[in-house]
């Protein structure tokens, strides 16, 4: 792997600029929210100009090597490095993070949750970012395990504190669920470095000696790092700490959530796991395939099975994430490609659907899918961007959700490396399925809780039964779009748009850093 | 002789141009159409009318084109194909482009034209709605879906089409979504469809993968060409598993799209959107996509299915089962709109028949002639309802006796039926006799006479609907009376009644009216629609000899052998670049679809016979279709107006006569077999069942391993900590005083200390395995 050392300097500040405004909020009362609220939004709109500046400086022609590199001496005595680069694989998710911290801080802006104190956190959500884009541009396993565990504090935090009515036992689930991953994944890290001869952590130098490990150690050591990263996704069956957090969630860890915390384990495929272990991963490809085609077709039963709108989002994760991890099992560009745009396919959309649940639930004080009705009528626009995101979700071409499901499925039909050709196509067309399976319980959703007329509850002129009283007062609440969400979310549905029109924005920039992975893998598995 | 470079020109070489007017329309009208004096339908308008002017630009260089290949003495047509790089990925591209042949000219033609023609009447038809801009954009991105697909140079284009006009079939289906049921039927059409598309994706990627690398090694193009495709496909390289099982998901993508049996189910429902929808929707898109790909990749078709050879294969089973199916159900409909779309699920089994059995041509003249008649009548019945019934759709309640009221709608329905039917010397009898005759030459002679049944069936219950319509008795809102609530409610008639919801412009148009004819808006494209679904027959006229055959010679493309050229000619302009990959060649005899090019050759499309004509089987069908008319016709006088005693209640007092009546009106049981028991078996117990597993067996795992963790700790705090390691620090005193009794405690049988013995054996030895290891 090629690096380039120009304009060094620009990760670094990337990853840590939330820190200095976290500085700095620490320094002022709690009282002055509006102030604490004005700080978190200029560093993150600092951080997303920096992130603006990477995207500008990058060497697009050459995306397949890492660039803005920076090798600095760490922690010596365990031959950690502080590296750190980004190339055409990692730039797309952690743009992604900071627009979408960016985004989601402006949004707090009217909509802090319940529990109040904006101080603590947009404090969280700004260390949370430091998490996030340190997990893209680490280039030491060392490194990015504790920026990939960094993340998890914050998100305990705003899960356990903010969140809804069970916020302790989904945080306490998410975190240990998440740990208990990650304590494999830890060995495995480590059984790698001493396996390649303890000389470094560094994603190169282990890309290029761990191939050279023996076949049955390789799969072992993938063993470990799937679990953690097979938590982390969350692929089938280790996906049930998903819905309850994503659920308790207050809006804006959800969305983080799915925007970008479960990218970190598709990423750490991608980027680790992989490439680091070829004959781990051709062992292991078909395990990774059916299970993540059992979580399409599982994720979309889950959501059938739905009466909460938030948990029925939540489950079509499980759904969406396994279209992506079929496209990374496939060992194959196309497949790859697709599972990374997928991520930021899903990352985008998913993300929207969380923010319109919130807004809902904001609204309504529910999201029980059996009182919600003719929102289209009490909100058009909100109805038609609930309509528009579900579209994108369910795979329209046209719209960024497609270009992550379809050459997936592509890819599919013909494996690398001598993979199972008859599993592959099998799993193939029950992925197929698994679109109509979308189909179905989105526009079930859409049907339910946008067309009609609004119920009597939340129209006005509810009868005064008893029980209806305490909702009659929240029907002045219901108001469409405000300015702010529009502010929060024309981005997204921008961007689900653009990258729908012209996916080649994102495939320009992650194909040559792909194809270099797939060859790479090819080097060491057809010597 | 050499390759000649036949003329293009503008309109040929833009002819992309078409679909992406609409979209740009489409996108107007979304952002401005508000603002706009006419609620933005004159944007939807002037985009479709733009989208007309190229198209027959298009076809009148087209004509020149193929006019001057066969004057130059040249077999084969070069398509004007075009493409633009959309995305790459792994080394595949993705494009979008244009491929423009006599078959693309037809659509473009018949699509832009039906599309105007349908907007004009909306004008009228929709006015005072209250989401008129909304169903603009959608009738407009609509036809944009439509041309795509029509125009498309790859599967992925096909794919975005399609899939465009499942979306706005959704927007326009549940366009009074206030209902229940109108988006209920929204749901199940796209739903239903997308059933269907599994096959699309899946074919896809086996086409893709099986035509990719013989595509890039032959023609320097890649496996998602249509072009590319159909060379494979009839190159005799290509594996028959593949050609197989492509042919077939593609054609379970037709059955989804196209009505056909099973599939055909939410076709029906789908009237519950506005008419001009429905007439839409079923003459010249979204239902004709199906038909459409099959023709398109035909080639494909022809060798995974063997359909040259003459075998019984599915598209022609699933054709023939369709048009008898669907013909059967048109006779229990009460709804007027309802026999209509029964009727197109039974002509598109006719299309499905011809395109199965080697009739290629006959099939794609059947789509033409098809979408006039059936967009005329569509458009009648919207007359019908608009001024007539009081925006019912009841033919038995709210309709009767509106010849007389409405006599230019009425004479139009009548015109277009006998079109439908097949009476010379209106289009349907070309078209629909082409087929059948086809069928029979092409040795099919069981579906010949099925198709004949089908022919007397059509005959019979359009004669029927005529009946119930503009003939007999005036009843309900056709004689004038109201139903008494029809300025309160109107959902009380609401599954009948499309306008469902209550629209301002209802109570605008009926303050004092009884039945009365439509105004020019609705009335002047019924007009032109039925004087063309008249005369649309003499373009494809077998029976007057070649001079008539104008589709033969410019739409089916020539089984000509043509000349590979390995690499791309690039020329400069238009979106992309223009491939001009085949030289035509006129030097071998191959039969194409029946042998293998030579090597460096390649086919296009095979070699379809073509059945002459005989007048003995043309007047055996005027026959048969007469005679359906007539019985028809004298059933319904019998049982409608005369209440002949042995007929009426026929369906109650005999047994058989009531089972075949319930076994219809219930549709087969189908739905009930889709809704009752795959869907709701899979929205509730199964997805319950997967949720219960979800909940009771992944996440209790979880759980317990948390509790009993948890539990474990406590036990080792207390057992092992606290009386154990504990307890060994205080016996150690004890231990060095008296090593005598050391041992005896081991020895005791405590479980603890065994335990504990255990425990620091395991972590000794641990601790052995890893410096070892390291």
């Amino acid at each position: 792997m090629e690096i380039m050392t120009n304009d060094n300097w620009l990760l670094t500040v990337g990853t840590f600029l939330p820190l200095v405004g976290v500085l700095v909020m620490l320094f002022i009362p709690k009282v002055e929210e509006q102030l604490l609220k004005t700080v978190a939004v200029i560093t993150a709109g600092a951080t997303l100009a920096v992130g603006i500046l990477t995207l500008f400086r990058f060497d697009y022609g050459q995306a397949e090597k890492l660039q803005f590199f920076v090798d600095a001496t760490w922690i010596e005595v365990i031959r950690s490095n502080y590296t750190i680069g980004l190339d055409g694989i990692s730039l797309p998710l952690y743009f992604l993070s900071m627009v979408v911290t960016f985004l989601v801080i402006i949004y707090t802006w009217d909509n802090m949750p319940d529990a109040g104190n904006p101080k603590s956190f947009l404090i969280l959500m700004l260390v949370l970012q430091v998490g996030m884009a340190g997990t893209f541009v680490a280039q030491d396993l060392i490194l990015f395990f504790v920026f990939f565990e960094v993340v998890l504090l914050p998100m305990y935090f705003m899960i356990g504190v903010w969140g809804g009515e069970q916020r302790q036992y989904a945080s306490l689930k998410f975190f240990l669920y998440t740990m208990f991953g990650s304590a494999f994944m830890l060995v495995a890290f480590l059984a790698l470095f001493f396996q390649t001869g303890a000389e470094s952590f560094s994603f190169m130098h282990l890309i290029s000696a761990g191939g050279l490990i023996s076949n049955d150690v390789q799969v072992w050591i993938f063993a470990g790092m799937f679990l953690g990263f097979a938590v982390k996704v969350p692929m089938f069956p280790f996906h049930t700490w998903l819905p309850d957090a994503h659920t308790q969630a207050p809006t804006q860890g959800s969305v983080i959530l799915a925007a970008i915390l479960l990218k970190l384990g598709t990423y750490g495929f991608v980027r680790i796991a992989i490439p680091m272990l070829p004959q781990g991963a051709k062992a292991w490809a078909p395990v990774i395939a059916i299970l993540a085609v059992i979580g399409i077709i599982y994720g979309a039963l889950g959501c059938l099975a739905q009466t909460d709108m938030k948990r029925l989002i939540a489950f079509s994760s499980v759904a969406h994430m396994g279209f992506v991890m079929l496209g990374i099992s496939t060992l194959t560009t196309l497949g790859i490609n697709a599972a990374l745009f997928g991520m930021v396919a899903h990352g985008l959309i998913t993300g929207m659907l969380f923010f319109v649940a919130g807004s809902v639930k904001h609204r309504y004080h529910t999201l029980e899918i059996n009182r919600l009705s003719g929102m289209l009528k009490q909100m058009p626009r909100m109805g038609w961007i609930l309509g528009f995101a579900a579209m994108a979700s369910l795979g329209l071409p046209g719209l960024a959700g497609f270009w992550g499901e379809f050459p997936a499925i592509l890819a599919a039909y013909s494996p690398g490396f001598g993979l199972n050709v008859t599993l592959f196509r099998t799993l193939m067309v029950i992925a197929a399925v698994g679109t109509v399976l979308a189909a179905g319980y989105l526009l079930w959703l859409y049907q339910r809780t946008a067309f009609g007329e609004p119920s009597a509850e939340f129209s006005g002129h509810a009868p005064h039964a008893v029980g209806a009283g305490v909702n009659d007062e929240h029907h002045a609440d219901i108001h469409d779009v405000t300015p702010l969400e529009w502010v929060a979310w024309t981005p997204f549905l921008v961007a689900i748009v653009v990258f729908g029109v012209y996916p080649q924005l994102m495939f320009g920039i992650m194909d040559p850093a792909v194809s270099e992975l797939v060859a790479r893998l090819g080097e060491s598995l057809n010597p | 002789m050499g390759a000649i470079t036949p003329p293009s020109g503008w309109f040929l070489e833009n002819a992309w141009l078409i679909a992406l007017i609409p979209a740009i329309g489409f996108a107007l009208i979304i952002g401005f159409g508000k603002r706009m004096p006419m609620k933005g339908s004159e944007i939807g308008i002037a985009s479709i009318a733009a989208s007309l002017v190229i198209s027959v630009g298009a076809a009148v260089q087209w004509m020149q084109r193929t006019n001057f290949v066969d004057n130059a003495g040249e077999g084969y047509v070069d398509p004007v194909i075009k493409t633009w790089t959309w995305w790459q990925s792994g080394g595949v591209e993705f494009g979008l482009g244009q491929h423009i042949d006599g078959l693309a000219v037809l659509l473009l033609l018949l699509v832009a034209f039906i599309s105007l023609l349908v907007q004009i009447f909306s004008l009228e038809y929709l006015r005072g709605d209250r989401r008129y801009t909304h169903f603009f954009a959608a009738l407009t991105l609509f036809s944009s879906g439509m041309l795509v697909m029509v125009l498309a140079e790859n599967m992925v284009q096909i794919i975005l089409g399609w899939e465009l006009m499942g979306l706005c079939s959704f927007l326009l289906i549940g366009h009074w979504w206030e209902d229940g049921a109108n988006s209920r039927a929204a749901l199940k059409a796209f739903f239903t469809v997308r059933v269907g598309d599994v096959g699309l994706l899946v074919g896809t990627a086996i086409v893709f993968f099986g035509a990719h690398q013989w595509a890039v090694d032959n023609m320097g193009s890649h496996g998602f060409s249509v072009q590319a495709i159909s060379a494979w496909a009839l190159s005799g390289e290509a594996s028959s598993t593949v050609l197989f099982w492509g042919s077939i998901a593609l054609f379970i993508a037709a059955i989804g799209k196209s009505g056909q049996f099973p599939l055909h189910t939410w076709l029906p429902d789908a009237m519950a959107g506005p008419t001009p929808v429905s007439s839409l929707l079923h003459s010249s898109t979204m239902v004709v996509a199906g038909v459409f790909l099959v023709a398109r990749l035909y080639p494909l078709f022809w060798e995974g299915l063997s359909i040259g050879p003459g075998a019984l294969n599915l598209i022609a089973i699933i054709g023939v089962i369709t048009l008898i199916v669907a013909a059967l159900l048109a006779f229990v409909q009460n709804d007027i709109k309802k026999v209509l779309a029964y009727s197109t699920v039974s002509q598109l089994g006719y299309m499905m028949l011809g395109l199965g059995t080697g009739a290629w041509l006959p099939a794609v003249f059947h789509i033409f002639t098809h979408a006039f008649f059936k967009c005329a009548l569509f458009l009648c019945a919207g007359s019908v309802s608009h001024s007539g019934s009081h925006h019912s759709f009841d033919m038995k309640k709210d309709m009767g006796g509106l010849a007389r009221k409405m006599p230019i709608t009425a004479g139009a329905w009548i015109v277009s039926t006998l079109a439908l039917a097949g009476i010379f010397p209106l289009s349907g009898f070309f078209s629909k006799d082409e087929i059948i005759a086809n069928v029979g030459y092409n040795g099919y002679d069981l579906f010949m006479w099925i198709a004949f049944l089908g022919a007397f069936m059509t005959a019979a219950y359009m004669a029927r609907a005529t009946y119930l319509t503009f003939f007999g008795t005036a009843r309900g809102a056709a004689a004038g009376e109201h139903h008494g609530d029809e300025h309160g409610s109107h959902d009380a008639h609401a599954s009948h009644d499309s306008h469902a919801s209550p629209d301002a412009h209802d109570d605008e148009h009926h303050g004092a009216h009884g039945p009365h004819e439509s105004g020019p808006l609705i009335l002047v494209p019924i007009v032109v629609l039925t004087f063309l679904a008249s005369i649309a027959g003499f373009t494809n006229a077998v029976p007057f000899g070649e001079s008539f055959e104008i589709l033969k010679k410019y739409v089916e493309p020539r089984a000509e052998v043509v000349e590979l050229s390995a690499a791309r000619i690039t020329i400069a302009g238009g979106p992309g670049q223009s491939i001009a990959a085949l030289a035509p060649q006129a030097k071998s005899d191959t039969a194409c679809g029946y042998a293998a090019p030579p090597e460096g050759l390649a086919c296009l499309f095979p070699a379809v016979s073509h059945a002459p004509f005989k007048w003995s089987k043309g007047f055996l069908a005027l026959g048969i279709v007469g005679a359906g008319l007539v019985s028809s016709w004298l059933f319904s006088v019998a049982l409608y107006s005369r209440r002949d005693r042995r007929l009426v209640g026929l369906t109650e007092r005999f047994a058989p006569a009531r089972w075949g009546y319930q076994f219809l009106w219930n549709k087969y049981y189908l739905d009930h077999l889709y809704e009752k028991v795959i869907v709701r078996a899979v929205a509730y117990p199964i997805a319950a069942g997967a949720y219960w597993f979800n909940q009771k067996v992944l996440d209790r795992i979880v759980d317990t391993a948390g509790t009993s963790t948890r539990q474990a700790g406590e036990f080792v705090y207390r057992n092992i900590d606290q009386t154990l390691v504990d307890g060994a620090v205080n016996a150690s005193g004890f231990v060095a005083s008296e090593a005598g009794h050391a041992l005896q405690p081991v020895q005791s049988g405590k479980v603890n200390q065994y335990g504990a013995l255990l425990f620091g054996a395991a972590a000794v030895a641990a601790i052995v395995l890893v410096i070892i290891n390291v």
